[in-house]
């Protein structure tokens, strides 16, 4: 076949299947009255209020949104794919780039994950540490999708406001793991390394000035006459509907069914410490909104026991040394023991050895239930590592939410499902 | 009252005759036959025993073997038992169908579309069977589809199975 003749067939192929889609093959051009046409627009995947690379075709009856239909996969990496090429160990590093807005959280859900699999203990100090960076990324993912929402509809001040909240926060990860974004913190059986002691105050006075600031933008927008009406009754979707579409999260409690995987299915020690699920019964973009928006306070909470046990704690390993042949040893064992630095060679070539079985792990993540599914074969890969990413699950219901609404509507619409296309898109 | 294992799988084998169990690091799995499928999950997600209500994630792995080369497992919770349950069944690498559950649970529909873009399993029934994240055009130079998650599909792609945009 000539080169050019392949191109043309591509091209017809990629667009026919869509385009049969958003028009439902009934699509009739009338030019009698121009206000009955329909009209086909390409939102995305270049758009700022697309939160990354979603790209959403809509078709319009004026500025009604008739039809909706997302479209994934431009941030498609593969990481599956890669992930059965790799050892655990190495996997690690690449959930910094699922969900970027929380890394944290995710390097703690994989380990998790294997060590489950492979049945490794944590010691106790790690675990508290673990609960207080999961707790930080999600008053970071939270602070963003706040500020992100609002400058969707217009409140720009926000975004700027919840961002020097984020930028001091990234200071603090800085100090805690020595990375701001990627921070691949979390090992196999603990943590890579303990938080100082002057990191853990300056994270305490932080969480103390973060009230002050929450109720400033509280004050801003959220009885904000503007801000209310394009939030509140958008992007409705009731209990029933949001449980059968799959939904996790804070998407799902803005609907009113109080899920939340630290309660329900208790991980770490989410069973000591005090917190309140946030719900609300509305089910429209505004109800999310302030799921998230007191979701922070509650984070705060845990934070705060997380550094009180923390600070009364003596400074014990925060990496498990019951499994040598699983676990990575430290750096300085590593230079002063013979035994520790065979055993890091093993790991290091053969990497940890789950035996054969599947599990599933999940936890709650800023967006929703984020899991990992891991079928060892009893090798140091992964047969296969499935992602359960909760954004890209999430994202399902925009159809249902979008379609009927104003085409203006449909920026506060993803905005408030905070969808990251790192995680939706693999 | 908690919902035990065993109530589990009294419910699913009042359905289906042909069930069998596996239980590792304590999460409980149920294997069934391709006939069996829609029946259990059925009466898993309706039965007000078990209530499964919300379809968590649908995937497949590819074994590599001759015969029953690939299993579907789908996820399920329940949210008012705080229970989870995983059902697994065979597929036949030469018949590549399985019926699809989009009418069980809604949530099916995009986890469907991506595995059959991964593994190019196909659900009858489904209503909008597209690629999900790879784009429709993705097929050697014999114009045979692609399927990037199976373990013949190699790491490194395969080159010019994915065509740039053609120059102005």
């Amino acid at each position: 076949m000539s080169g050019s003749a392949t191109l043309e067939r591509v091209e017809k192929l990629r667009q026919s299947k869509i385009l049969r889609e958003v028009q439902d093959k009934d699509t009739v051009a009338m030019f009698e009255d121009p206000l009955e046409n329909d009209m086909i627009l390409n939102m995305g995947p270049q758009h700022p209020a697309t939160h990354g690379v979603l790209r959403v075709l809509l078709r319009l009856d004026g500025e009604t949104v008739v039809k909706c239909i997302p479209e994934l996969g431009y941030l498609h990496r593969g990481f599956e794919k890669i992930a059965e090429n790799s050892t655990y160990h190495e996997f690690i590093p690449h959930t910094d780039r699922l969900d970027y807005i929380s890394p944290l959280s995710n390097n703690v859900a994989i380990c998790m994950a294997i060590e489950k699999a492979a049945g490794i203990s944590v010691p106790e100090r790690a675990v508290w540490i673990r609960m207080l960076v999961c707790e930080l990324a999600r008053i970071s993912s939270h602070l963003l999708a706040m500020g992100a929402t609002s400058m969707d509809v217009g409140a720009m001040t926000v975004f700027l406001w919840t961002f020097t909240e984020r930028e001091k926060q990234y200071d603090l990860f800085e100090r805690i793991c020595g990375a701001r974004f990627t921070t691949s913190y979390a090992r196999i059986g603990g943590v890579a390394n303990d938080i100082a002691d002057d990191v853990m105050r300056d994270i305490r006075v932080w969480l103390n000035q973060l009230p002050e600031r929450m109720s400033e933008v509280e004050r801003l927008v959220n009885r904000n006459r503007i801000f209310v009406d394009r939030m509140a009754g958008t992007g409705y979707i009731p209990a029933e509907k949001a449980i059968a579409l799959g939904l996790t999260g804070s998407t799902l409690r803005g609907s009113g069914v109080a899920r939340d995987l630290r309660r329900d299915e208790p991980y770490m020690f989410y069973d000591q410490v005090e917190f309140d699920v946030i719900t609300r019964n509305d089910g429209d973009c505004y109800s999310r909104y302030i799921v998230r928006n007191l979701e922070i306070w509650e984070s705060m909470k845990i934070c705060h026991q997380c550094l009180d046990k923390l600070e009364a704690m003596p400074r014990t390993p925060v990496l498990s040394d019951t499994q040598p042949q699983s676990v990575v040893s430290r750096k300085a064992e590593i230079y002063t023991k013979m035994e520790d630095l065979i055993n890091d060679f093993m790991i290091i070539n053969f990497g940890t050895m789950p035996p054969k079985g599947e599990t599933y792990t999940a936890i709650e993540s800023p967006k929703g239930e984020l899991g990992f599914f891991i079928v060892s074969d009893g090798t140091g890969q992964p047969w296969k590592l499935k992602i359960r990413s909760p954004s890209s699950s999430n994202l399902q219901a925009l159809k249902y939410m979008a379609e009927g609404s104003m085409v203006s509507d449909v920026v506060a619409i993803i905005g408030s499902i905070d969808p990251v296309m790192g995680e939706a898109d693999k | 009252m908690a919902l035990s294992n065993n109530d589990i799988i009294q419910v699913a084998k009042a359905v289906a005759a042909d069930v069998s169990v596996v239980e590792h690091h304590g999460d409980l799995t149920l294997v069934v036959k391709a006939a069996d499928l829609l029946d259990v999950l059925y009466e898993l997600k309706d039965n007000p025993r078990t209530t499964f209500n919300l379809l968590i994630d649908i995937t497949a792995i590819d074994w590599a073997k001759p015969g029953e080369r690939y299993e579907v497992v789908y996820f399920l919770s329940s949210l008012a038992n705080a229970a989870r349950l995983r059902v697994k069944v065979g597929v036949h690498e030469d018949a590549l169908h399985l019926p699809t559950s989009v009418d069980v649970w809604e949530a099916a529909n995009w986890y469907e579309r991506e595995t059959y873009d991964m593994y190019g399993i196909i659900f009858d029934g489904h209503p909008d069977l597209r690629r999900f994240y790879m784009p429709e055009d993705f097929m050697d130079e014999h114009g045979t589809p692609l399927y990037p998650l199976r373990k013949d599909f190699p790491l490194m792609g395969i080159p010019g199975s994915l065509p740039l945009p053609p120059k102005d």
